[in-house]
């Protein structure tokens, strides 16, 4: 048995996230992306899949119960590349345990 | 190829509108007759092509994609976009199967390709009626200029705005070839097709299009939407990236009505300081009375 089904067995906890993009780095603005993944494996959320996010904003998320286990870092563009565009800046990651 | 009837060639509003989505979009632009035959055909396999293959020796050995690729509003765009002759990358026919229960990761096709001042595009032809259930190709209006490699963009499972392809049998889409895209699951009881070719230019893809209409207001308007995904501060950005492909493709390196590239640009050079605030200028002489 895996350490990893030894911890789920003995806690009977499984982990779902949810991955927000919100317009600017603040917390409490508004969503324009979203992902989810459901450890009990009980929902398939996948690409494509919804026009409607989950929530208006990351605040919207805590609000009902998500708790914020890491929030993307704010780095300054390299040297000579200031106006490329590429990932989207400002990733949240969310959990529950359920 | 004969060169297509002006009137078949794209507008510069409709040229400003692929610059901002990265998308062109015809519906039923195929006639009926045609999506009858298409399916029977797809299945059937399109002969291979050899990459760099001159567009007019493609397809010697199927006649249905000659015809498609001769109607003229798709030789029109063709023409446009990539402009007289293009070579085929390569073609290919996605088949999603009823009930397929996966769905592509969103991605960019190839490997990631920053070219400034040319672009591929890529044809996709959707024969059958799409509904939303049959899973139509995913793809992200205004993603084309974002520098990402395939499907590094995999994580993002839904953007705000995008398109969930549904449309009726015979639509044509043009791509660019930066475009965040991928097919959807298909829960519907019916295989799903899509025919695509991918076209690299062979000349400068500037104003190859009917340009009357220029300097029409609503190329600026076009050029300046926002897309709800964006977010505030990139969203300025992506302005400046379409200013600066509006500049390759039309030849004009003065065109920005918003400014978005000039004030950052702007480094004058003309000095008129006052020689007597430079400290490190000599001592000054004495002015005539």
């Amino acid at each position: 048995m895996t350490a990893t089904a030894e911890t789920s067995q003995v806690t009977g906890l499984r982990q779902q996230v949810l991955v927000l993009y919100l317009a600017s780095s603040a917390l409490d603005a508004r969503v324009v992306g979203w992902s989810t993944y459901d450890g009990t494996g009980e929902t398939h959320p996948t690409t494509g899949d919804s026009d409607e996010p989950p929530y208006k904003t990351g605040l919207d998320a805590l609000k009902d119960g998500w708790r914020l286990f890491q929030a993307a870092q704010l780095n300054p563009p390299y040297p000579g590349h200031e106006y490329d565009v590429s990932f989207l800046k400002h990733e949240f990651f969310f959990e529950k345990l359920v | 190829m004969p060169h297509p009837h002006r009137k078949h060639l794209l507008t510069s509003v409709q040229m400003a509108h692929f610059v901002a989505t990265g998308a062109l979009r015809m519906d039923a632009v195929v006639p009926d007759e045609m999506n009858q035959q298409a399916i029977e055909v797809l299945n059937a396999g399109i002969p291979a092509v050899p990459y760099g293959t001159p567009l007019s020796e493609a397809f010697v050995d199927s006649e249905f994609v000659q015809r498609l690729v001769q109607l003229p509003e798709v030789a029109g765009a063709i023409h446009s976009l990539v402009g007289p002759e293009p070579t085929v990358d390569h073609h290919a026919v996605h088949i999603r199967r009823a009930h397929e229960g996966e769905a592509q990761n969103l991605h960019g096709d190839a490997i990631i390709d920053v070219r400034t001042d040319a672009f591929d595009v890529q044809l996709m032809y959707y024969p059958q009626d799409v509904t939303l259930e049959m899973g139509g190709t995913l793809s992200v209006p205004g993603s084309h200029l974002r520098r990402t490699n395939e499907s590094d963009t995999g994580r993002y499972q839904n953007l705000l705005g995008q398109t969930r392809l549904v449309c009726p049998a015979g639509t044509v889409q043009l791509l660019h070839h930066g475009i965040w895209h991928g097919g959807r699951k298909n829960d519907s009881d019916l295989d799903r097709y899509m025919f695509k070719i991918r076209f690299n230019p062979t000349v400068r893809q500037v104003r190859l299009w009917n340009t009357d209409d220029l300097y029409d207001e609503q190329v600026a308007a076009e050029l300046e939407q926002n897309f709800p995904w964006y977010e505030n501060a990139t969203g300025r950005l992506e302005r400046y990236n379409r200013i600066m492909m509006w500049r390759a493709i039309s030849g004009d390196d003065t065109y920005d009505p918003n400014y978005w590239v000039t004030r950052v640009t702007n480094r004058p050079q003309r000095v008129v300081a006052d020689r007597a605030k430079n400290p490190h200028a000599g001592a000054q002489k004495k002015e005539m009375a």
